[in-house]
């Protein structure tokens, strides 16, 4: 049987108590429930696709942060996680694949290439994602070590939980979108 | 009853299988004409991956392109960084001490049963077993760790330098290597029985994506695939590198070349790769010189830092190797190792520059990717998504 | 059946195709021929068909450009005689600006890919292939970047300033180049 001193229980957001109901914000909880639940899209490409294997598998273990079910498909993924080199013949592909997630999505860089294009300074890569899609949070590291790619994702996990119910439709983030040349 | 003319009438579907597939190992694109389920024709597209390492390794100095070369076949990437040392070994016509080259054969046996082992646990995650990749996968985390006490990385290991190693190994990599050799066996059987005679899997991969071995040669394949096919061609038997004369090892070799084919030889691959491991041990037990790490060329071998800050000699010689001041014989080299996927070969010019004139990369992968339309033809689409992965095409030797 | 020696090779590439080899040299551990690039495809058939040197693999094939020589362009070839155990390397060199050589994709299926890499980085045209386009770059790209006059960078970012990384930002001319 499980320890419970050693199982970490996820805190409840503040709150008013009663007895049977308890009174929060509604973005907390939705945040909360976001948080420990995200459906990621290993985009992997290279190298940095085989450390995220080594973060599935069981000595890691990247399920235990809620994302047992990877998707596969952009329409019920949250969060995407670009791993590896993109070279320019696999940015649309890549913008693509962006366009489809619905919102909420945020979007993992892992590994210096997708971060800026890392040891490859050449004519066929793309010198970093965030050129074609915002991106929430970098890994960096050539590949990182699978603890890294945890803590970017843990990472995303904060920026979930305090996320605003009404970011999606402030004017910041469609002045970001329109950037990027996206609707 | 007359069926109406469109209904009658075949058409093929187009069915674009790529470049983001789940099931695809790697980011390639192949478009499928398909008759109902069966596959007639496919269009590969490649190089959604290209990064220019023939390009770039115009513009870097000798152990700048170790670290390119770790990113071809990132599975086993051991195998490509001594098959590029060796390379310059053999431009700069250096000698090894044998202690050297031993240790060499125990890496590069390790590298490529953690690269078999990635492939043949896909192949059965294609077939639905996910249990026999999480399993074995352990060991592959363990064989992270061996690396890691030699030159301090996981998976893109830039192990090694041009002459030998950058340092001994300790003595926790030596208890782990055993360790490995002791316990790994273990896993494997258990990873065999659960698929080797299991009768889904035998009917799921026993006639897909076959390929004669004429055409295999023709089509200039090598390592795994053409094992499966009949070809008992090695190249660490047909043109021995680093001592692996001294080691006595079978090469499995199959019939049809069909993906059950392929499965067995890397299986087998794995079982005498582990018994090279223990006769390179042996071998070093045996050996007089217990202490050489490196061959002794001070104008591409990196000293030591200790001798950096006190000595002038090795100052220097840190100095010219690191600003490319060394003077690099003429000519044109080719060596070939037998990487994880088969030939992978190493073509250097060199014009006496601190940089190659001209590299290019014989790639297994590349070059065998090419048979896929004609391997697939007439099977099934789950049977292509099998064949596809038991050719363990990885994409970065794919595109360069 | 004995295996055959480099003098061996020559001498029946002598007899057969008088004046194909321009040059033998040896570099290392492979003796290189230098061929005609007119008599590529009948040596490649010859030694494939050949019962004695059986050369029925072609490990590699690449191109490599030498600016400074009046036959600037090159196409490497590397077959190899399982039956025998020998490697044998052919050079073929080409003086014009866009160079022609003939396919070897009725010997070698292998050459397939080879050549369309070939193309790809430099611009080779090869004679009787199927489907010569691009392979690994980008569809649309407009020129051929292993060519010695391409740096490897792409100097359309922005983000990362040339002098900073010890290189000329100014040393490449696009319009100028594509001029010529």
């Amino acid at each position: 049987m499980t320890d419970t001193n050693k199982v970490t229980i996820e805190k409840a957001p503040a709150g008013f108590e009663g007895p049977g109901f308890f009174a929060t914000s509604l973005d907390k909880v939705v945040g909360l429930a976001r948080k420990n639940s995200l459906w990621p899209l290993p985009f992997a490409t290279s190298c940095c696709g085989i450390e995220f294997m080594s973060t599935m598998a069981s000595t890691y273990d990247f399920a235990r942060f809620g994302a047992e079910r990877l998707s596969f498909s952009p329409r019920q993924a949250d969060l995407l996680m670009v791993m590896g080199t993109i070279a320019k013949k696999m940015g649309p592909v890549l913008r693509q694949v962006y366009e489809q997630m619905a919102e909420p999505r945020w979007v993992l860089s892992v590994g210096a290439c997708a971060s800026s294009g890392g040891i490859f300074d050449s004519y066929p890569v793309l010198q970093g994602i965030d050129k074609i899609i915002p991106v929430d949070v970098y890994v960096p590291g050539c590949p990182p070590r699978p603890e890294q790619i945890i803590e970017g994702v843990i990472n995303i996990q904060q920026l979930v939980q305090n996320e605003s119910l009404r970011r999606r439709n402030a004017p910041e983030y469609k002045a970001l979108l329109a950037s990027y040349g996206i609707e | 009853m007359e069926l109406s003319k469109d209904i009658a009438e075949k058409e093929y579907t187009t069915l674009n299988l790529g470049p983001t597939h789940p099931a695809t190992h790697g980011i390639f694109q192949n478009i499928l004409k398909m008759d109902g389920e069966i596959v007639v024709d496919a269009e590969q597209t490649i190089g959604y991956i290209h990064r220019a390492f023939e390009k770039l390794g115009e513009h870097k100095p000798f152990y700048q392109i170790t670290t390119l070369t770790d990113r071809m076949n990132y599975c086993s990437s051991p195998i490509n960084n001594m098959g590029w040392h060796m390379t310059v070994e053999k431009l700069i016509r250096c000698e090894l001490p044998k202690r050297v080259e031993y240790m060499r054969v125990i890496i590069m046996e390790l590298a490529r049963i953690t690269d078999h082992l990635i492939c043949n646990s896909v192949v059965g995650v294609d077939t639905g077993a996910m249990t026999g990749f999480l399993h074995i996968y352990q060991w592959r985390e363990f064989v992270y760790e061996i690396y890691e006490e030699i030159c301090g990385a996981r998976l893109t290991t830039n192990i090694g330098r041009i002459g030998g190693f950058e340092r001994d190994f300790n003595d926790i990599a030596w208890r782990k290597i055993k360790h490995f050799i002791k316990e790994y066996p273990k896993s494997l059987k258990e990873f065999e029985k659960l698929l080797m005679r299991n009768r889904i899997f035998m009917d799921r991969t026993i006639g897909t994506g076959p390929i004669s071995g004429e055409r295999a040669l023709n089509y200039g394949f090598s390592g795994p695939n053409l094992r499966a096919a009949g070809v008992d061609y090695d190249v660490r038997v047909m043109n021995p590198y680093s001592s692996y004369q001294d080691f006595e090892f079978i090469i499995p070799v199959g019939t049809q070349g069909d993906t059950y084919d392929r499965f067995m030889v890397r299986q087998h691959e794995m079982w005498e790769s582990l018994s090279i491991i223990t006769q390179a041990l042996e071998k070093l037990e045996q050996l007089e010189d217990k202490t050489s790490f490196h061959a002794e060329v001070p104008e591409f071998y990196l000293p030591p830092k200790e001798k950096v800050y006190n000595e002038m000699e090795a100052l220097i010689y840190h100095f010219k190797i690191v600003m490319g001041e060394t003077e690099v014989p003429k000519g044109e080299v080719y060596h070939c190792v037998e990487g994880g996927n088969g030939e992978l070969g190493f073509y250097l010019i060199s014009d006496g520059g601190r940089q190659p004139y001209r590299l290019h990369l014989r790639r297994p992968c590349f070059i065998y990717y090419q048979a896929y339309p004609e391997m697939i033809r007439g099977g099934f689409l789950s049977d292509a998504i099998l064949t596809m992965s038991s050719m363990n095409v990885i994409a970065g030797e794919l595109d360069s | 059946m004995e295996r055959p020696t480099i003098g061996d090779i020559r001498d029946a590439l002598n007899a057969k195709f008088s004046g194909a080899i321009v040059s033998e040299e040896e570099q290392y551990d492979f003796t290189v021929f230098t061929i005609r690039k007119e008599s590529l495809l009948e040596i490649a058939r010859y030694l494939y068909n050949d019962e004695q040197f059986q050369f029925r693999y072609l490990t590699t094939a690449c191109g490599i450009h030498y600016p400074s020589s009046p036959e600037p362009f090159a196409m490497m070839y590397q077959l190899h005689s399982l039956v025998h155990n020998v490697r044998i390397r052919f050079k073929t060199y080409s003086a014009s600006k866009d160079p022609e050589f003939d396919s070897l994709i009725p010997v070698f299926s292998a050459a397939n890919w080879m050549e369309r890499e070939a193309y790809d980085f430099y611009g080779f045209r090869f004679k009787g292939h199927p489907n010569l386009k691009r392979i690994l770059n980008v569809e649309d790209m407009d020129y051929f970047p292993m060519r010695k006059e391409y740096p490897v960078e792409d100097l359309t970012r922005e983000d990362k300033d040339d002098t900073m990384f010890g290189r000329e930002a100014s040393g490449y001319d696009r319009k100028k180049l594509m001029k010529e």
